[in-house]
């Protein structure tokens, strides 16, 4: 977490917290970080304040677009294509609409975790009401092909909408929804050092949603709801500075990527699957549960995630991982480490330590 | 209605010259039973009764009282009472009368009163107390009728030095108060079977203690906090868990490198008992209890129960040994223990466990390939039995 960010909704805590909607000065003044805060994402996404709409979270601004498009252009349609890359809160939605009438259609994930343009032209028809794909994917750091989909998008189907789910490339990468006719646009806080519960849906001013929650007409209806103004102002903060060196943090991740991979050579079995992004390193570990693994590494303070739960009783498996075809055997086996600014050389060939010394000790322990 | 429960309880009533030793340890149990509930109870006995007074009837939650007092062992029920100190028979008749009017929405059903005086010296014989008393009901609510046979509600009338007026009578969980019976160290694991084993054998009035043997980092430390969170629920019927919690990855990975791996399930156990064995005797525990039964695993069989039994002096008791699975996940669903026991982050030790394990183990024989961790074994055990951290549950 950001430190200023969270000095600053300390501020907003204990002395300026008024509620926007409040007509006294307190309230005006709460009303004016919400306003700043819009105005800060407006300069980073170049577009208008009135388009930014704050919410709780990727996971509410990925359902509100999903949904939200769905309901307010059925007339249009009922088609909605999506990947099979997707994170749960895009891929829930979308099926909570198969079951409420709408269509779906998936486009396939080839082996780098990427779709493929022209299976996206042919499934493009008068019926489809949006378009919703991530720009990152969260397991495995590929990198999808963002502008080249929102003018093909354009090109043949004017009127349908295109949502991506931008929540791991926010902050990171640099993506200008007017210039890849993007429509919708989900980002989170928590992912570029802002607090938790805060996130923000771009909503372009051409495009009509229907709301999702319903209630005191805040955000010009779009999303009911005090204004978390707190969680608002830290979100822009951090985003801000985020923004302020992104291509000095691409620079410094991609460096401390290259450490890591080639501290890690000499391992045997270690695969990277995906991976255009420096900050997210999805690897399958041959003959290493992620699970053990990841407890190994935490007991030395290293903290990865696993790429799938491991459980004797109900497995659950990376649906991700399974759509860009690893094998079977390395489903169980694939950790993901993720790496932000903050982090160092040192922090790197440390963990990188770790993993060499505890692999080939775990490895020794298979099921026989 | 006063804010009264009257408290039955059978099987310690037969206990003779220490039956007073069962009461005060059944007044204790309900007294740590109510103590987390807002409002203060009174816990008092008077022949062959306990009653639970809740003294300040404004925070008492009728519903919770009904609720802990059920999880009390030794209670083979309990009634919600409504008391009177005026015995005189027009009290008794005006105050039942009172008492089905308030307690009955509807009053069409059948009825018998059934009188027991504790205390003898009362003018008036039980028969002639129950007589004057459904008169007066009759009188008053017309829409009942008497059926001495079969009645569908039975009003009790208990003239003691006050009158106690009840109808409704909710089944305890039986058993013996916890305390009464000693105390065992408890083998207890995040699955099914382990809570449930724990559970039955509290319910013979056993205090229990537990021992969890965790792996890291093939189990993670949610798994461990599933078992806390296990004895937590056990502890709601048991009373207090101090629960032992041993890291076993060492031992474990010495019989992986060393010993048959059909056999390793085995010799784990095994080393398992002796440990529990040691905490035991530490704690003056006088038996170990497991979840085990016959056949449902290959460490359950016969054969393999013997082996296992073999490692530990203490008598080993295994409640469970003649239930099937499906009656094991009824109890556990019944006590509460069942959805925490079937939270997914099992373990990563599935690796230690063989294909195709050995079903018949002929104990010379894994005896014989324990030899092989003659060098290391027992200080091995020293350093589990050295990691032990205690967790108090249920406190």
């Amino acid at each position: 977490m950001d430190e200023e960010a969270a000095a600053l909704m300390q501020k907003l805590m204990l002395s300026d917290y008024g509620n926007p909607s409040s007509l006294h000065r307190k309230g005006f003044e709460a009303e004016g970080y919400v306003r700043d805060a819009a105005k800060t994402f407006a300069g980073i996404l170049w577009c208008d304040p009135s388009e930014i709409c704050f919410t709780s979270g990727g996971t509410e601004s990925n359902n509100a677009a999903i949904i939200g498009a769905a309901l307010a252009n059925k007339r249009r349609g009922n088609r909605i294509i999506t990947t099979q890359l997707e994170h749960a809160s895009v891929s829930s939605p979308v099926h909570f609409l198969t079951e409420q009438g709408f269509e779906a259609s998936y486009l396939d994930a080839d082996s780098r975790g990427s779709i493929d343009l022209s299976q996206l032209e042919r499934l493009l028809s008068d019926d489809v009401i949006l378009v919703s794909v991530m720009h990152v994917n969260n397991e495995i750091g590929s990198l999808l092909p963002i502008e080249e989909i929102g003018k093909l998008i354009r090109k043949k189907q004017s009127s349908c909408l295109f949502h991506v789910d931008d929540v791991q490339g926010f902050g990171k990468l640099s993506l200008i929804p007017k210039n890849a006719c993007i429509d919708l646009l989900s980002a989170s806080s928590h992912k570029l050092h802002g607090p938790k519960g805060a996130g923000l849906l771009y909503i372009s001013s051409r495009t009509k949603l229907s709301p999702i929650l319903f209630g005191g007409g805040q955000q010009k209806g779009r999303r009911s709801g005090t204004e978390n103004v707190p969680g608002i102002a830290g979100f822009a903060l951090a985003a801000g500075k985020m923004y302020g060196r992104l291509e000095e943090n691409y620079k410094h991740m991609e460096a401390l990527k290259d450490l890591l991979l080639s501290e890690l050579q000499d391992l045997e079995g270690i695969t990277r699957n995906g991976g255009d992004v420096p900050y997210i390193i999805s690897l399958s570990v041959k003959g290493v549960r992620s699970e053990v693994l990841l407890h190994a590494l935490e007991d030395r303070g290293v903290y990865v995630s696993a790429g799938s739960a491991c459980s004797s009783n109900k497995p659950s498996v990376s649906a991700v991982l399974k759509a860009i075809s690893v094998p079977e055997e390395a489903l169980s086996s694939t950790i993901r480490i993720s790496l932000c600014p903050g982090n160092t050389e040192e922090e790197i060939r440390y963990a990188a330590g770790c993993m060499r010394e505890i692999i080939p000790r775990l490895r020794k322990f298979v099921r026989k | 209605m006063d804010h009264l429960f009257l408290v039955k309880y059978a099987e310690i009533g037969i206990k003779g010259k220490n039956r007073h030793l069962f009461e005060d340890a059944l007044m204790r149990q309900i007294r740590y039973a109510l103590k987390k509930l807002p409002g203060s109870y009174g816990v008092s006995k008077s022949s062959g009764r306990i009653f639970v007074n809740c003294e300040d009837a404004g925070s008492c939650d009728m519903d919770a009282v009904a609720d802990a007092l059920g999880r009390v062992f030794g209670i083979s029920a309990f009634c919600p009472v409504s008391c009177g100190t005026d015995r005189s028979l027009e009290a008794i008749c005006q105050s039942t009368v009172e008492y089905v009017r308030s307690n009955y929405p509807e009053h069409d059903f059948t009825f018998k009163v059934e009188t027991r005086r504790a205390d003898k010296s009362y003018p008036l014989t039980s028969m002639e107390v129950e007589a004057a008393v459904g008169e007066a009901i009759l009188n008053a609510l017309p829409g009942l009728r008497v059926d001495v046979h079969e009645p569908e509600e039975m009003i009790h009338v208990e003239i003691r030095e006050q009158i106690y007026i009840y109808s409704r009578i909710i089944k305890g969980p039986g058993g013996m108060p916890v305390g009464t019976g000693g105390k065992a160290m408890l083998l207890l694991s995040g699955g099914i079977d382990s809570p449930v084993a724990g559970y039955m054998i509290a319910k013979r009035g056993v205090i229990l203690d537990a021992v969890y043997f965790h792996a890291p980092p093939y189990t993670s430390d949610r798994a461990k906090q599933k078992v806390i969170d296990l004895a937590e629920q056990v502890a709601r019927y048991a009373g207090p868990i101090y629960l032992h919690i041993i890291n076993f990855t060492d031992i474990q990975l010495a019989i992986y490198e060393n010993c048959p791996h059909d056999e390793l399930t085995i010799i784990m156990r095994r080393y398992m008992m002796i440990i529990a064995e040691r905490l035991a005797r530490q704690s003056d525990c006088l038996g170990l209890v497991t979840g085990e039964s016959i056949g449902q695993v290959a460490s359950q069989t016969m054969k393999s129960l013997l082996a296992t039994d073999d490692a530990s002096t203490l008598p080993v008791y295994r409640p469970l040994i003649g239930f099937d699975k499906q009656e094991i996940i009824d109890k556990s669903l019944a006590i509460g223990t069942y959805e925490t026991s079937i939270l997914p982050f099992e373990d990563c030790c599935t690796i230690f466990v063989a294909k195709h394990p050995v079903t018949k183990p002929n104990l010379n024989i894994i005896k014989r390939s324990e030899m092989k961790l003659a060098g290391q074994i027992d200080r091995l055990l020293e350093e589990a039995i050295a990691s032990d951290e205690l967790v108090v549950a249920g406190k």
